[in-house]
């Protein structure tokens, strides 16, 4: 059976799947309950100073997709909202009746550095593994001068880490915000400041609906409503390319990466493992089943390890990175067609619509003795896998490699690049 | 035992009989719509629509229903199909729309095509909005003769069309087997005449009950008088058994009970025997026979001569029959009604096979049923007569008009839709379509 305990920066956890910093971590008896059901650590409810701030009521919003649930959530919660020796006293406790478990604490403190030095003291003092700099929080917070207007800004990002590694003992991990255009700048300000690791990514600016009666955004607190942090399955690709670009950044010096952003399952979890995270973090798909989500996590994952024959976490880790490359580095000459498999096909037309309204008019619809048939132009297909992907039968499309003989090109080296080298 | 006669009314609670006519399947509630809706495929060239008979773009109103676009759903629906509500409860869709969903052919599960129809037209009954505008007047009158799903649909297109239209009916209520033959739990609660109400309520149209073709009215009267005659009269007789003794005490015409059960309040006034038998293998036979059962009968068996692939009702309604204690039992055909001083007592029956050309045989052999109450339901037929004594006479074929596809008889200005015509499919929705076809053909000859 494969080993799934991991040593992220020095915090020892018996599997990759922590719960990130959010309402399931928020207090002594949901992280009892998470830790009774498994997982393997969490980053507490982000601290603050006293007093805790206040939240509104009303303060969730979701897209709903053609009547699945929660395709992605949006909240205007800020962080903790209870006082921090409550806060520290129970992570002390916990952390004493669950020694094997990472327990990382999120802060968002001003941008000072008295507030900071004293933060990362008291939270010494629960003998929490490390801690995590929360400069992600869209909304709220960052009005008031910290999370994603520090985050947003690199040189913030690097002083408050340089400062915490001078205050304190214990890993730092910088949570990187979304909200930002290159999301490598501020992972090598992370870097430069002495982060021993990155996580991410938080959650994404956001309105999520319109309520078209009333005129106002979703989630509504009478009447109005305010941009709010989108996380969930709809984040997951956004969140894959930042953990990509950082993987790939010579910069960021292979930084050690915690993976987050609409993780629901072990298959999701192995994709930001392959990309390099050592651990992964869940908030929305715990929020939406409960915490025994873990359990099909944890087996689903150490089941496909031992079917590919990795026996720990760093057997796979970083794998898929190094095949993220820039576009014109991909070769020219790979050709694709799509093939239909007539005995699986159901008929729906779909892949004829699509190509034929919007792609490559590759897909005819004809008739034989009157029943349906819709078969592949191959001098048209382009080999843009549409139709591919919405064929609702598995398998019944394929995209089939044509031989061509032609060796690997890319567009830097193709002769119809006006600026190839070729072409010169 | 004493107490309840073998042939007597209220067996069952009125409690118990309301629950037995309710509403056969109960209304998608808007998750369940969204959620089944949200199964379509939106498919390209959709195998469904081409199924329906009346061509209802089927993809697009339910895309409709996905989006919460109610309004746009419904009218999708009844602009093709104006008793789009009825059809939703009574259509087979199981050889129709949803046996060519590619659902089916994916997973064995079609998109319940016919609950979502249902769910988009209940919100626009429920609504109360009329919809449809009718055209500039032509000034042009059409005379309908019977107010069937054939004759409505046709009335209710040619106002939208701009004509006026005068139907005339032989009963005292509108609909036709929607009100007077459907089985009470298909369509329940006064849904008929609400759909009447809704078709009508276009204007235009002028209804005259009680006025029967061959006995108050004539065809040619209505040929001369209005501008174009449109003929829905379904099937008026039905057949017989051939016996002696068909008339004894106990023996019905299944539709001549139905159309009484279907006019019954409360179903506490209709008598049904302890022991019943139904004979045939259709639509009305199944109908009859569960019918029955939810009357309270105590044994109920369904008795046809052929196989039970040979049977018109549908594999569907022939399971439902069973789920409701029905017995059916194929191969065997009556020979003999069994009496008791004019009272029937049994039937006997003789086994039947099929012999080498396909064709039935006796096979000598007979069984015999205890009955109380016997329902002959081999078939309806249509009663040419009064379209064809009269001075216009229209062409005739095994018993039924002859139209061409536009629904035109054999008489210029004369059309005729629905059971009343020659190679029909005998049902609801194909009615409503031939009243639509009829009254498209109507309006080019009229402008
Ligand atoms: C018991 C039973 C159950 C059925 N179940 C189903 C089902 O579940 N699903 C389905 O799709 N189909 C079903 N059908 C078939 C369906 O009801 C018919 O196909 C449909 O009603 C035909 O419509 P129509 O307008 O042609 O005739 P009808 O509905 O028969 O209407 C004819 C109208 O004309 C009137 N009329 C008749 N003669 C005259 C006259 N001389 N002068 C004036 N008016 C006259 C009648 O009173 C009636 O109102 C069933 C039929 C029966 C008998
Ligand atoms: C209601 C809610 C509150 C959150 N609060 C915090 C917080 O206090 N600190 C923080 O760092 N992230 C917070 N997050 C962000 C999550 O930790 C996580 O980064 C994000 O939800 C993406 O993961 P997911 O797609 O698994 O939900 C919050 C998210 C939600 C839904
Ligand atoms: S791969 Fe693209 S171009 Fe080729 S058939 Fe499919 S949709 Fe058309
Ligand atoms: S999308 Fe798939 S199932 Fe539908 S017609 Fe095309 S190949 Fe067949
Ligand atoms: S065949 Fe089925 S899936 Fe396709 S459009 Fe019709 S109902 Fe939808």
């Amino acid at each position: 059976m494969a080993d799934l305990s991991y040593d992220f920066v020095g915090i020892k956890t018996p599997n990759p799947f922590w719960l990130a910093s959010a309402p399931p971590t928020d207090k002594e008896i949901n992280v009892v309950r998470a830790f009774e059901a498994g997982w393997g650590g969490v980053v507490w409810k982000t601290l603050g100073e006293d007093p805790p701030v206040v939240n509104v009521s009303s303060r969730y919003g979701a897209t709903h997709y053609n009547g699945q649930r929660i395709a992605g959530l949006n909240n205007i919660e800020l962080i903790t909202d209870r006082p921090l020796d409550v806060n520290l006293e129970e992570i002390t406790r916990v952390k004493k009746d669950w020694p094997d478990r990472a327990m990382v604490v999120s802060l968002m403190v001003p941008c000072e550095e008295d507030p900071w030095k004293y933060i990362l003291g008291r939270v010494a003092e629960t003998g929490a593994d490390g801690v995590e700099l929360n400069f992600g929080c869209p909304h709220g917070m960052s009005e008031r001068g910290m999370g994603s207007a520090v985050g947003q800004v690199p040189e913030y990002v690097q002083m408050v880490t340089e400062w915490c590694k001078k205050h304190s003992d214990m890993s730092v991990i910088v949570k990187l915000t979304p909200n930002i255009t290159d999301i490598r700048s501020s992972a090598r300000a992370a870097v430069r400041g002495g982060a021993d690791a990155v996580s991410l990514i938080n959650t994404i600016n956001s309105i999520v609906n319109i309520d078209l009666d009333i005129m106002a955004p979703t989630p509504t607190v009478d009447g109005k409503g305010a941009h709010g942090g989108y996380c969930g399955p709809a984040v997951k690709p956004i969140a894959l390319n930042m953990v990509a670009e950082i993987a790939r950044d010579p910069e960021c010096q292979n930084i050690p990466m915690s993976g987050i952003g609409g993780i629901s399952n072990w298959r999701d979890a192995a994709e930001f493992i392959s990309l390099g995270c050592g651990t992964v973090q869940v908030c929305t798909a715990a929020m939406h089943h409960g915490f025994k989500i873990v359990d099909d996590m944890k087996t689903g994952l150490s089941n496909w390890m031992d079917s590919k024959g990795y026996k720990s976490i760093d057997d796979f880790r970083g794998l898929a990175a190094s095949n993220v490359t820039d576009w014109n580095q991909l070769n020219m000459n790979y050709d694709v067609k799509a093939l239909i498999d007539q005995d699986k096909c159901i008929k729906c037309g779909l892949c004829h619509i699509a190509c034929e309204d919007t792609s490559h008019q590759a897909i005819t619809a004809e008739r034989v003795d009157g029943a349906r048939r819709y078969e592949v132009v191959d001098e048209e297909c382009v080999g843009c896998n549409l139709c591919l992907h919405v064929c609702p039968v598995d398998d019944c499309i394929t995209m089939v490699e044509v031989d061509n003989g032609k060796p690997y090109m890319n567009w830097n080296q193709d002769p119809r690049n006006p600026h190839s080298k070729a072409a010169e | 035992m004493g107490g309840i006669a073998d042939v007597a009314a209220g067996r069952l609670s009125a409690d118990e009989l309301s629950k037995n006519f309710d509403d056969m399947y109960p209304a998608l509630g808007e998750s369940k719509a969204l959620i089944e809706a949200s199964r379509c495929y939106f498919c390209y060239d959709a195998p469904c629509m081409e199924a329906c008979p009346t061509g209802i773009d089927i993809p697009n109103f339910i895309r409709k229903i996905q989006t919460g676009n109610y309004r746009g759903s419904a009218l999708d629906i009844l602009s093709e199909n104006i008793m789009g509500g009825a059809c939703a409860r009574v259509c087979p869709t199981e050889i129709l729309c949803e046996e060519v969903c590619v659902r089916q052919t994916q997973e064995g599960k079609p998109v319940t095509i016919g609950k979502l129809q249902r769910f988009a037209t209940d919100w626009l009954m429920a609504s109360k909005e009329q919809p449809f505008e009718r055209a500039e007047l032509s000034g042009k009158t059409v005379a309908v003769v019977g107010a069937g799903p054939a004759g409505l649909s046709a009335a209710h297109r040619l106002s939208m069309l701009g004509h006026d239209v005068e139907i005339f009916e032989a009963l005292p209520k509108s609909g036709g087997l929607n009100e007077y033959g459907i089985a009470a739990y298909k369509l329940p609660h006064g849904i008929a005449q609400e759909e009447v109400d809704f078709i009508l309520g276009i204007g235009g149209i002028t209804v005259h009950h009680n006025k029967a073709l061959g006995r108050d009215i004539s065809l040619s009267e209505l040929h001369e008088k209005f501008d174009a005659v449109f003929i829905g009269t379904g099937l008026g007789a039905v057949r017989a058994l051939g016996f002696e003794n068909e008339n004894i005490k106990g023996v019905f015409n299944a539709v001549d009970y139905i159309a009484k059960l279907r006019q019954s309040e409360d179903k506490t006034d209709l008598e049904i025997g302890r022991k019943v038998v139904v004979i045939g293998g259709g639509n009305t036979a199944i109908d009859m026979a569960v019918q029955a059962k939810r009357l309270g009968a105590e044994d109920v068996t369904l008795v046809y001569r052929r196989a039970p692939e040979d049977m018109s009702a549908t594999h569907h309604e022939q399971d439902y029959a069973k789920l409701n204690g029905v017995t059916i039992k194929h191969f065997a055909k009556p020979v003999e009604l069994l009496e008791q001083d004019g009272q029937v007592t049994g039937v006997r029956f003789e086994y039947t096979a099929k012999g080498a050309n396909g064709a039935l045989e006796g096979t000598g052999e007979t069984f015999d049923l205890m009955a109380n109450m016997v329902f002959k339901a081999i078939g309806q037929v249509f009663i040419p007569d009064p379209a064809t004594n009269s001075t216009v006479s229209l062409e005739i074929q095994d018993g039924r008009i002859v139209v061409d596809e536009n629904g035109a008889t054999s008489v210029p200005g004369i059309y005729a839709g629905g059971d009343c015509v020659y190679g029909g499919e005998d049902l609801t929705v194909a009615a409503v379509q031939d009243g639509k076809v009829a009254a498209h053909a109507i309006d080019k000859v009229l402008r």
